[in-house]
């Protein structure tokens, strides 16, 4: 992790602000839905090869940019950039060849085995008479093996377990083989434990073979934790984005979850973890400095 | 993690469990047995009852002789009888009964809905009113009649496909709910047999009778002018809707995820429903709507092939075997009363939708 953060470092300092490579990125964002505009004016740029984590309260907007970084949402206004092109105007088959997503909730049809789930994901590199070459073999296999559910491969993706699920979905991305990917809430409806080894896996994937992840996580101590940078929104607009040390602040806490926590160090990786204060046994007496409540 | 599963597998195994390919240069599929031996079981049925159903008649010929005189062989008699006699007939259920299968079988995989067939989503129905304003207002037993009747199988198509258009246009809300849409057409084809109701009473009792006979869906008295138009749909949409198969294989997820693996939803659905809808169609015009084959049979057909969705060759080869099977039974089990094969399709049919309403269909989300 520590080793992952120094790139990211090193990735960050020699650029000063605008020069950090990126193939993704995207200017002057408005999305909305119908009326309702729910982001505005947003800019990001996904530094290649880190993994960027989102964060912010619930309607912010992550998923929302996450949907536009992905062309499932067309902009009102501004542009989103893959490789210097306008992502909208790009071919969907080429787009995909590129950049793969999971989306939040994503859905099945009842009997599709695990190996037939995950060889879709070789859909963009397919045409109507090469359904099954040796790359997508391969792909598919390394895939499986990759998210450990090469034994399941067989077996329905409706008998298997939440965490070996989202193992499947996972793999279907990674099958994809794509340099970017995009996670929106890879983590939800899995306990603690499913959460941190889908997420160590994210981790080994970026570590492994240099790839870009964006991901939106709900868990903040997590995203500190696996993400090299931090984007931090509210109200459809960035409020912060850095390293994770610099974006999750008590001030920013404060600011973006109207939530009055501590930050402490990680006892395990370093990273800034959040203790919120609460309002329940928030006064312990060893803490004679904790901020009182109120 | 089980790193080590791979290093215990044999050297002949796929690589991917269950997904052993089959490559031929450039081309390369996934080998799939059972589905195979399903399909040709399925062809060995369909063989069977179409001999079976060309020897009825006054003038029987036993299955064997028939496939013998299929084969160029027989006297002179028996060639006129299978081919110029009997052979329209038992042709246009074939060929109604391939268009149906098919049509359900892309229909149910684009909705992702057993339910979403042409004959419950109203293209049928809707193929029906064309059809029967037709029949009433194509004036009478005159000239017009005639030239009705010539163009009764444009107008069932024309009827159709704007069904489903229409159903589309209702239907879309930024892209296709499967549930939207067998909603919206099950009221479309509420509306299409109050129309086709309301236009028979505005008709006379002549054109009545001719339209009930139509909507019933029938098999009797039909021509070589039957045959062709459905010939003719089914050669050039076959290797087309086998040509989008591919992609019907990735349009059976959620919209996010479709569009993720690099897939046009919208042109890709558009095609390949206006392929169902014509098939439909074109099978009504034919022998009239002839219920719950397209329905059931791309069903029957995922269910035989533990597949997770309907396949398209073996549920067309099915629908065939059924129409010319249930026009068999319409023509044998009552003596001399010959039923419309509709009749019997919907009695055969219409236990199998209570069940399939009753079982309604799940849908795996994480």
């Amino acid at each position: 992790m520590t080793e992952t953060t120094e790139r990211a470092e090193a990735a960050m300092s020699d650029t000063g602000a605008e020069r950090a490579s990126t193939r993704l990125h995207a200017r002057d964002l408005r999305l909305a839905y119908g009326e309702r505009v729910v982001v505005d004016g947003l800019d990001i740029d996904v530094v290649d090869g880190t993994i960027t984590g989102v964060i912010g309260p619930n309607g912010c907007g992550k998923s929302t940019l996450l949907r536009a970084l992905g062309r499932l949402l067309q902009p009102k206004q501004g542009q989103v950039l893959l490789d210097g092109k306008r992502i909208h105007k790009m071919s969907t088959k080429e787009v995909a060849r590129v950049l793969g997503l999971l989306p939040q909730s994503p859905a099945a049809p009842e009997g599709l085995s695990v190996a037939d789930l995950v060889a879709r994901g070789r859909h963009p590199h397919q045409a109507w008479y090469r359904q099954w070459s040796g790359g997508d073999e391969n792909a598919v296999a390394e895939a499986l093996e990759m998210t450990g559910i090469l034994d399941l491969a067989e077996r329905g993706v409706d008998e298997l377990s939440g965490g070996q699920r989202q193992r499947a979905w996972l793999s279907m991305a990674l099958a994809q083989g794509t340099d970017l990917l995009l996670l929106d809430e890879p983590t939800t409806y899995l306990d603690l434990s499913h959460q941190v080894d889908v997420l160590d896996l994210i981790g080994r994937l970026h570590d492994d073979s240099g790839r870009t992840v964006v991901m939106v996580l709900h868990d903040l101590n997590l995203a500190a934790r696996y993400a090299d940078r931090l984007v931090a929104m509210k109200d459809g607009a960035v409020v912060a984005e850095g390293l994770p040390h610099e974006v999750l602040t008590e001030s920013l806490l404060a600011e973006v979850f109207d939530l009055k926590a501590r930050v402490i160090d990680d006892p395990v990786t370093g990273t800034p973890m959040v203790v919120p204060v609460g309002g329940r046994r928030a006064s312990s007496p060893d803490k004679g400095h904790t901020h009182p409540f109120g | 993690m089980t790193e080590t599963v791979g290093s215990t597998r044999r050297a002949s195994a796929p690589k991917v469990p269950g997904r052993a390919p089959l490559r031929l240069g450039p081309v390369s599929t996934v080998l799939r047995l059972r589905p195979l031996l399903v399909l040709l079981g399925v062809l060995l049925v369909l063989v069977a009852v179409f001999a079976v159903n060309i020897g009825l008649g006054t003038y029987p010929i036993s299955p064997a002789r028939v496939v013998t005189v299929l084969f160029g062989g027989g006297d002179h008699y028996d060639q006129l009888v299978v081919f110029t006699l009997r052979m329209p007939r038992s042709l246009t259920g074939l060929l109604v009964g391939a268009a149906l299968g098919l049509s359900g079988a892309i229909m149910q995989a684009i909705a992702r809905n057993p339910l979403a067939s042409p004959d419950i989503l109203g293209i049928s129905g809707g193929a029906g009113v064309a059809a029967t304003a037709t029949i009433v207002f194509g004036g009478g037993s005159g000239l017009g009649g005639l030239l009705a009747a010539a163009g009764l199988p444009v107008v069932a198509l024309l009827g159709g496909v704007g069904t489903a258009v229409v159903l589309y246009l209702l239907a879309y809300r930024g892209g296709i709910d499967s549930f939207r849409l067998v909603l919206v057409g099950v009221g479309i084809n509420a509306l299409a047999a109050n129309a086709t109701v309301w236009f028979m009473t505005l008709g006379g009792v002549n054109d009545a009778g001719r339209a009930t006979v139509w909507l019933t869906g029938s098999l009797n008295a039909r021509g070589w002018e039957h045959v062709v138009p459905v010939a003719v749909a089914l050669a050039v949409l076959v290797p087309v809707t086998l040509i989008g198969a591919h992609v019907l294989g990735a349009l059976q997820f959620d919209d996010d995820t479709m569009r993720g693996i690099g897939v046009n939803t919208i042109a890709s659905r558009s095609v390949l429903l206006l392929g169902a809808a014509v098939l439909a169609s074109v099978a009504t015009a034919a022998a009239g709507p002839i219920a719950f084959v397209a329905l059931a049979t791309p069903q029957i057909a995922l269910r035989l092939a533990r597949a997770s969705r309907p396949p398209l060759v073996t549920s067309m080869v099915l629908g065939a075997a059924l129409v010319v099977g249930a026009d068999v039974i319409s023509r044998t089990v009552f003596g001399d009363l010959e039923l419309p094969v509709g009749i019997v399709t919907a009695v055969l049919g219409a236990p199998y939708l209570i069940y399939l309403i009753v079982h309604r269909y799940r849908e795996v989300r994480t």
